[in-house]
């Protein structure tokens, strides 16, 4: 699809606006007396109504219109906020979802429903304080005729206002005749075809106030003509003054909430892109900084100090350019947290237990592609830790707990990684089970001893499960081999640590791909390499005696601590004369110290990794490849892989 | 399954390996460069032994010449880069092939595109996707996707087979 489809722009435009709504609908279930929260949600509705009806998603617009109304009157102060509309209005939220991306496959029925659950809701708290109780007379009593004539803007065609539209809506009030009021139309040499020059006159019978019917017009109210006026009431006659009366003091005014409605808009201040445009982007900078080197080069050479300040300044640029397109790539993990608190919301409820989500470092920077594939392998943990870990209430008090049962995310930079943890506190991982279950199905010998972590990774084997039963939600033993396998295409690890009677704690660990790290620049041979800085401790100069011996022992004293080491140009088959110096980089792999020697440290780079082919990832060596100031291509090297390769090796060439 | 079916003829691009002709459809060549530097991938299959930089892009080079068990002579001023797409495991993947001279960009008309004999070829008849006559040459058309297919098999089982040999010498 271009991006210039309008009806795709509505979308993306209510998709994040709908997470925004969900987002403030769980705050205010816990906060349901802040008056900002409840703004955003109106406002957010309000902006899914009005675009809705703009582009045609009629059914959007008008089942919207209804949960707006309840919460303008919680607004409104005219209903209170409770548990069970915030309820209602995510269900309704999740209806609308539906209307927008499958407008077919969508039962009106559901609506419905949802609609009679939001009046229920609205209903049961306005009986309540003397406060609530006109407004929901005139909701429910008021009948009263009133005449409203209009006249649109006369450019109102060009800015997307459909005149039917709003006579339907109007319709859907009440009673309604409507009369064409004709008197402006003018001459037919003056008429300007794309102009509305009719008015229209509509006698409207119904219950709901004045303010629905003003909220028909929200959107062109600023501009165009518009009388309301009360010709009688009919059957409750005290209620329709009083309730224009009562509300007044609280009510926005309607010209105030529309600057209101646009705010979203602005504020939020981010636009959707196709993650292939941004690939190209960081593709034509890595270009431009490559053009620019060259230039530095020329510069340097010359003596036009013109021309070397002009080098300097698109130097200068061209770097800072490349830092803020990389930065557009990542984005805070909170994105990603956030939609976990409705599943755990949802799946609280379903359970009845009581949970509390905790979220720590959700400002932590992750690369865009990787938050999306993390989706599925935290929603699978998460849904374990709550169905398996935490304990119902009643269980928990026995054990001594708080009957609130915590699950707890949290998420951090550590070098060039990023640690992202889901904690419960609920019973621990059942070790006698587990081994139970591996030796039932062949993993493990009958009375193999295992370290917890060994035993624990087992869970993670296809169809391995030790819930016994199975509940809706997990224990199918699907899911977790599901969420090591993502976690494999993305070059991460999984870590368990668990306590019986005090909780799980899941770690996942995962590289920065597709993200900027520092490197610094060896060679080997002619190749050029680069090793993450974060793995980096030291580099030493290789003693004289340790170069002559090609195949002796592989150890370097340093500060009296043995650092075995491996030779790079052994491992990559370097064909030439090595270096007379040849370098030692100490790098730190899996808790050990190791050195690669190299024939030369050329120094700090930062560089953008691209990833590897289907041609070359199989090797294992390399994590990816990047381009030098020269335009060349530099592999990086995945420096856990290659200690272990080396490892393999070291003891072969012993033995021979 | 014959590729100009349905069409008068199929634009190729000819290029030479070992004086040898061979064409490659023209609406999957991306461009042609001159030699640039490469880098060596070191355990990486010999049929696709290095990385080149397209434009910011980094894109496997892959010597044709290895596959066709031809002799690697060193480059010449003739020597281009051919950048192709590359259907890989369902993935598109640029790719760039190595060629000892790019003539043209040419139409081989339909009436002179024959399947690939089964006998009479030098080259393995299921790497060749049909050959077509041109005056009284005859140009192979190549079946990259099968030659990347195939070199991707080799690239695992090249590194499982490297090391131990590497170790026992």
């Amino acid at each position: 699809m271009s991006g210039v489809d309008p009806t795709e722009t509505f979308r993306q435009e209510a998709q994040e606006l709908l997470e925004q709504l969900e987002q403030t609908l769980l705050d205010l279930a816990k906060a349901p007396e802040d008056l900002a929260l409840v703004d955003s949600t109106f406002r957010a509705l309000h902006t899914i109504k009005g675009s809705g009806s703009m582009f045609g998603f009629d059914a959007v617009a008008g089942f919207t219109h209804h949960v707006e109304s309840a919460f303008d009157m919680v607004r409104k102060g005219q209903v209170k906020l409770t548990p069970a509309l915030a309820d209602v209005a995510l269900a309704a939220k999740d209806y609308i979802r539906a209307l927008i991306e499958r407008p077919d496959t969508t039962a009106a029925e559901d609506g419905a429903a949802i609609l009679e659950r939001l009046e229920a809701a609205v209903g049961s708290t306005g009986a309540g304080g003397t406060a609530a109780a006109a407004p929901k007379a005139a909701m429910a009593a008021g009948r009263a005729k009133w005449q409203v004539k209009f006249w649109l803007p006369p450019n109102a065609l060009a800015t997307g206002t459909n005149p039917l539209l709003l006579l339907d809506e109007l319709r859907g009030l009440g009673e309604a005749t409507v009369t064409p009021l004709l008197d402006r139309v003018p001459a037919l040499e003056d008429l300007n075809p794309a102009d509305i020059h009719i008015g229209w006159d509509v006698s409207l019978i119904t219950d709901k106030p004045k303010s629905a019917i003003e909220d028909v017009f929200l959107f062109v109210l600023d501009d165009m003509e518009i009388a309301i006026d009360l010709v009688e009431t009919l059957d409750a006659p005290a209620a329709a003054p009083k309730t224009e009366a009562a509300p007044q003091p609280a009510v926005a005014k309607p010209a105030a909430a529309k600057p209101e409605a646009a705010a979203p808009k602005g504020g939020s201040g981010s636009i959707r892109v196709p993650a292939e445009r941004l690939d190209n982007l960081m593709d034509r900078v890595g270009e431009l900084v490559i053009a620019q080197s060259r230039l530095k080069q020329v510069a340097a050479a010359s003596r036009d100090a013109e021309f070397k300040s002009i080098s300097e300044e698109i130097e200068r640029l061209a770097l800072e350019l490349r830092d803020t397109t990389m930065g557009v790539r990542m984005v805070p993990i909170a994105q990603l947290f956030g939609r976990f608190r409705r599943l755990v919301h949802d799946l609280a409820h379903e359970l009845g237990k009581d949970i509390a989500l905790v979220t720590v470092g959700e400002d932590t920077e992750l690369d865009k592609t990787v938050i999306e594939q993390l989706n599925d392998p935290l929603v699978h943990l998460i849904r374990n830790s709550i169905d398996h870990g935490l304990e119902s209430p009643e269980q928990r008090l026995a054990a001594g707990k708080p009957a609130q049962g915590q699950i707890r995310l949290a998420a951090q930079h550590t070098g060039d990684k990023v640690l992202i943890s889901i904690t419960d506190d609920g019973k621990g991982l059942d070790r006698a089970r587990i081994q139970a279950r591996a030796e039932e199905h062949g993993l493990i010998q009958p009375g193999a001893k295992l370290s917890d972590s060994e035993l624990f990774q087992l869970i993670f084997q296809p169809g391995f499960s030790t819930a016994q039963q199975v509940t809706n939600l997990s224990g199918r033993g699907v899911g977790m081999d599901v969420v090591k396998r993502t976690l494999d295409s993305l070059r991460g690890s999984i870590d368990i640590a668990s306590n019986p009677g005090t909780g799980t704690e899941i770690t996942l660990r995962l590289p920065l791909t597709l993200a900027i790290i520092d490197g610094l620049l060896v060679r080997v041979g002619q190749g050029r390499y680069v090793i993450p800085l974060s793995a980096v401790e030291e580099c030493v100069e290789l003693p004289a005696e340790e170069a002559g011996r090609a195949n002796g022992c592989s150890f370097l004293n340093i500060r009296d601590e043995l650092v075995p080491f491996l030779r790079l140009r052994e491992m990559f088959k370097t064909t030439g004369e090595p270096d007379r110096y040849q370098k030692v980089v100490v790098v730190s792999s899996n808790d050990s110290r190791v050195g690669l020697v190299v024939d030369q440290v050329i120094g700090d780079h930062q560089t953008v990794i691209k990833s590897l082919s289907k041609l070359h990832a199989g090797i294992g060596t390399f994590s990816g490849a990047t381009i030098l100031g020269d335009g060349t291509v530099a592999l990086i090297l995945e420096i856990a892989n290659l200690v272990a390769k080396g490892q393999v090796r070291e003891p072969l060439k012993l033995a021979s | 399954m014959a590729i100009w079916q349905g069409k008068r003829s199929l634009q190729v691009v000819t290029l030479a390996l070992q004086g040898e002709l061979f064409a490659l459809e023209a609406g999957r060549v991306h461009e042609i460069l001159d030699r640039v530097p490469v880098t060596e991938v070191p355990g990486g299959p010999v049929f696709v032994s290095g990385l080149i930089n397209v434009r910011g892009k980094v894109v496997p080079l892959a010597d044709l010449r290895m596959k066709f068990g031809m002799e690697c002579t060193a480059a010449t001023i003739d020597t281009r880069i051919v950048v192709i797409d590359v259907t890989l495991g369902g993935e598109i993947v640029s790719v760039g092939l190595l060629a000892d001279k790019v003539y043209e960009v040419t139409e081989l008309q339909a009436e002179v595109l024959e399947d690939t004999p089964r006998i009479g070829m030098r080259w393995r008849p299921d790497l060749i996707r049909c050959v077509g006559k041109r005056g009284r040459d005859f140009i192979a058309v190549l079946d990259i996707d099968k030659l990347f297919d195939e070199g991707d098999r080799e690239a695992v089982a090249g590194n499982a087979s490297a090391a131990p040999a590497q170790d026992a010498a």
